[in-house]
């Protein structure tokens, strides 16, 4: 078990700074001639005729690229089970994997070599990445071209990367990254050699509410690796994040749903995936086709996201979303004045057993995402350094502050 | 209005997707405990406080307005150059 749900084997150039490196794509991102679903029965035999812009920069580079990795459906879950792929973690195959980039992070973790390319909405490279044990990094909102990803949220949707190696994650980050004149909203920001890994003597800031809580082992952990960077000459502050640590998850929840109910719209079993018999009646066929194959978060997603923008509510949840988000970036950036980064566990529990997870209600599954929607709502960039094989440290730093970022990772 | 089973089902009819009577019935408490703690939010002050739809400022870089051939075929969906869809009727 590595995570690829379909296998290819892809390389265009024997040259370039990924020759001899393995690489997988999260079956949200298209890749022509291989089929890219996004773990979804609606999107089942969907092949693209085209490459997404990442795509083409690491076949550019020499990459062999080997497969697509296995998630929750269109990125709808914390755990990796939102599917029928069966996705375990690699540490312990009782216990989750985490999600939504659950066969991204398996991959990191079990290929020698191998840089895996992930997606993050609200978290979904860091938590896998932490319960699993390997380095994962979400880039700035617009650092990396969306052309060619099987959208999510529109305005949340981050391509990043996954590996055991910081160098090769930082590597793949480099290649991935840059302005893309298929998506208006990328960014013409210079970028960096995130690889070069350089001293970081920088303060770091550790917000109260998010290491409150916390799994009694995952808190000893974090504290010692504190210590250790305080005994690197690191400085440490204390900040306070309130209104993210209270309000965060149901800001991320109403936006993500919002925006993913129109994404998903356009599955109705025409141009895209399976189709359903054509003598049924117009709004018959549709309504039959989403029926049939999409799966249960889906259509829950369908209903809250349709619910939160339909007239006489979209004032009380959509635009109030939307206000309290601006609140809650100038509350990371007022505390990026103060720190250059910010520091708290990734997640605040080990992964859980597969059977116990799938019992949960998704409102206590929402809240899984307690740590980590924050700064995927504010556009930051964040990574996950493994603490143990199932926990992480999680380092945020200021939009398009990467390097920065990288280079603390470099000293944990 | 408070979401109910009548509720459920319009928005499900506009968003065209059929429920089973099961689903409804699991969905419905479930989708109750969200938009409960969606609610929270009320408590947030935001007069005067302008919405972000993105998390940066999005500058919108265009290219050149100069026709490309597009990537994207659509071999195998036309018959006949036309979409075959379901019964209008």
């Amino acid at each position: 078990m590595n995570g690829i749900t379909t296998a290819c084997n892809i390389k265009e150039k024997d040259e370039g700074l990924l020759k001899g490196i393995t690489v997988s794509i999260k079956d949200c991102i298209c890749v022509k001639g291989v089929k890219t679903t996004s773990s979804s029965k609606i999107l089942d035999d969907y092949i693209p005729d085209f490459d997404a812009t990442i795509v083409t920069k690491l076949k550019n580079e020499g990459a062999t690229i080997i497969g697509k990795t296995g998630q929750d459906e269109f990125g709808f879950g914390s755990f990796g089970l939102n599917n029928e792929l069966n996705l375990k973690n690699p540490n312990n195959e009782e216990l989750v994997p985490g999600g939504s980039s659950a066969g991204s992070a398996i991959a990191a973790k079990t290929l020698k070599n191998h840089l895996a390319i992930a997606e993050s909405t609200g978290g979904s490279i860091v938590n896998p990445a932490a319960f699993c044990g390997v380095i994962g990094i979400c880039p700035t909102y617009g650092r990396v071209s969306r052309y060619g990803l099987i959208d999510y949220a529109n305005s949340l949707d981050k391509i990043g990367v996954m590996a055991s190696n910081l160098k090769l994650a930082a590597l793949g980050l480099k290649i991935i990254s840059g302005l893309d004149e298929k998506d208006t909203t990328s960014a013409n920001v210079k970028v960096p050699n995130f690889e070069e890994l350089e001293d970081f003597k920088g303060t770091i800031g550790i917000p109260k509410e998010y290491t409150q809580n916390v799994d009694a082992k995952i808190k000893n952990l974090f504290d010692k690796k504190i210590t250790e960077l305080q005994n690197k000459g690191i400085k440490t502050k204390e900040i306070s994040l309130p209104l993210n640590a209270k309000y965060s998850i149901q800001t991320y929840y109403i936006i993500a749903l919002s925006e993913s109910s129109t994404n998903l719209s356009k599955y109705s079993g025409l141009r895209y995936g399976p189709q359903l018999d054509l003598s049924l009646k117009y709004n018959d066929y549709f309504s039959s086709v989403r029926e049939t194959f999409f799966g249960k978060e889906a259509k829950r997603r369908i209903i809250l996201g349709t619910y939160a923008r339909m007239a006489g509510y979209r004032d009380a949840y959509y635009i109030k979303a939307l206000k309290v988000r601006t609140l809650l970036i100038k509350e990371y950036q007022d505390a990026l004045k103060e720190v250059d980064l910010i520091v708290h566990p990734t997640m605040p529990i080990n992964p859980p057993k597969i059977a116990d997870a799938k019992k949960l209600d998704p409102i206590k599954i929402y809240y899984m995402d307690l740590f980590t929607a924050g700064a995927n709502l504010a556009g930051l960039p964040h990574m996950s350094i493994p603490l143990s094989s199932t926990s992480g440290i999680m380092i945020t730093a200021n939009h398009f502050d990467e390097k920065t970022m990288i280079n603390l990772g470099g000293k944990i | 209005m408070e979401l109910n089973k009548d509720l459920v089902l319009k928005i499900a009819s506009t968003a065209r997707l059929n429920l089973t009577n099961e689903e409804v019935e699991e969905f419905l408490p479930q989708l109750k405990d969200v938009l409960s703690a969606f609610d929270l939010l009320n408590e947030v002050d935001t007069t005067n406080i302008s919405a972000s739809l993105h998390p940066i400022n999005i500058t919108g870089s265009l290219r050149e307005d100069e026709p490309k051939k597009s990537e994207v075929s659509l071999n195998g969906i036309l018959e006949d150059k036309y979409f075959v869809g379901p019964n209008l009727k």
